[in-house]
């Protein structure tokens, strides 16, 4: 979609500023949001694509101008509230109104190191042969979809080069839609610095993404 | 400014307040045990954090076998170290040379090597960072104090799946009678993303 969360090329934002020793957390509340996304995780009741999706979904002026504990915060709360989950009602009142609803399993401390030394792996097996090489020469699809896409507005209907196979991985443009993880050919697709940004920008300089099969045609 | 510092007191204590309420919610409801969270934000303060990148990185200037594998399949490498946790499934290692600086960036999120990085800074999160770092990306260096001559080759990558970067920076000038140990000392956050250069000790730019 072309949300608030698409910002590649944007500008007004004004410099990059970092904190000094920055700390993981400028309130307790940022870490408990940190532990809440990754423990309600192993609820099962969405997948990475989903949970990416319920953030860049936040109306854009709200999401470009909050810290990004709060866009998750915002992430969390819509996840839950969209499943049943939790209402609003027991929001206001803090505590619950409605029956729980079934989840896979809840993450216990004793499973948490486990769980996070596992991670959640993209790559599928491998079924039919690539699409492309490394040295082709691509074209990004011309396509705006209202849903999840990690195909970025600024790449759109540019040329590039195949420059990695990454092997098949799910294609979180149709796992975030619950539509299942279809699992595609990866590639890292390079662009020169011209061919996006216009010919004022260093010809040395490169832009790659990693892309999906669909996101691509063979360029002539 | 984008950042936590927008937020007044008031603010902050309204966003505490509805954080605690929804944790006990959930609890209340069955669907999160607190002390799993307390485990989970534990792990990223105390574990987990840019001193595993570090030693990844050290290892790789002390350890030609080890360049060469983390260059043919850096996940089997980084994994191989102990580095397997979540946000560090897929790496792909990317190695600065006299004639190429590589840059990383997720323009859509927040996309970052957590397994041998930890969590990533506000900055990294931030518009300013995320909007220019593909259109304007020697502007962002200088805002780092990183000024490359225009023939320096700037490679960004933006994180848009699950493949991980981490940047190895090329190793400083006068240190080669180090060890490994006190090489990874030498190796910031900044640099494995590619906003700083590694200084050898004592240089002063």
């Amino acid at each position: 979609m072309n949300g608030g969360a698409d910002l590649g090329g944007m500008m007004g934002f004004g410099p990059v500023i970092e904190e000094e020793n920055e700390p993981n957390f400028h309130a307790p509340w940022e870490a408990r949001v940190l532990g809440m996304t990754v423990a309600l995780g192993a609820c099962g009741l969405w997948n990475i694509d989903q949970s990416r999706y319920a953030r860049e979904s936040m109306q854009p002026a709200d999401y470009m101008k909050s810290s990004y504990y709060h866009v998750w915060l915002h992430g969390i709360s819509s996840l839950l509230k969209d499943r049943g989950m939790i209402t609003d009602d027991e929001l206001v009142a803090g505590k619950q109104l409605q029956p729980a609803v079934a989840i896979k399993r809840k993450l216990l401390p004793q499973d948490v190191h486990a769980v996070l030394m596992a991670g959640g792996p993209a790559n599928r097996e491998q079924t039919g042969a690539a699409q492309f090489k490394v040295g082709d020469r691509v074209r990004t699809m011309n396509t705006h979809p209202t849903t999840h896409t990690r195909l970025p507005r600024y790449a759109r209907d540019k040329a590039g080069i195949i420059s990695k196979v990454h092997g098949v991985h799910v294609f979180p443009d149709s796992s975030a839609q619950g539509l299942g993880e279809a699992p595609s050919w990866l590639y890292q697709v390079t662009f020169t610095a011209t061919t996006l940004w216009g010919e004022d920008k260093n010809e040395n300089d490169t832009v790659s993404l990693d892309l999906w099969q669909p996101h691509l045609r063979i360029e002539s | 400014m984008h950042s936590h510092d927008d937020d007044d007191h008031s603010h902050l204590t309204d966003t505490e307040a509805r954080v605690r309420a929804l944790e006990s919610l959930l609890s209340e409801k069955g669907y999160l045990d607190s002390a799993a969270v307390d485990e989970i934000v534990q792990t990223y303060e105390t574990k987990i954090g840019p001193q595993n990148g570090a030693h990844v990185v050290a290892k790789a200037w002390c350890n030609p076998e080890f360049n060469a594998w983390l260059k043919d399949d850096a996940t089997a490498a980084i994994h191989s170290l102990g580095y397997t946790s979540r946000q560090g499934e897929h790496m792909v290692a990317v190695f600065n040379s006299i004639d190429t600086h590589h840059l990383i960036v997720c323009t859509l999120c927040s996309c970052y090597p957590w397994s041998v990085l930890g969590l990533p800074p506000t900055w990294y999160k931030s518009p300013p960072f995320r909007s220019r770092a593909v259109i304007e990306p020697r502007s962002v260096l200088a805002d780092f104090g990183l000024e490359l001559p225009a023939s320096t080759k700037i490679e960004v990558h933006d994180s848009t799946a699950e493949i991980r970067y981490l940047v190895i920076p090329q190793r400083p000038d006068n240190t080669e009678s180090m060890n490994e140990t006190d090489l990874a000392k030498l190796v910031t956050r900044n640099a494995m993303i590619g906003t700083a250069l590694v200084k050898a000790p004592g240089a002063t730019s």
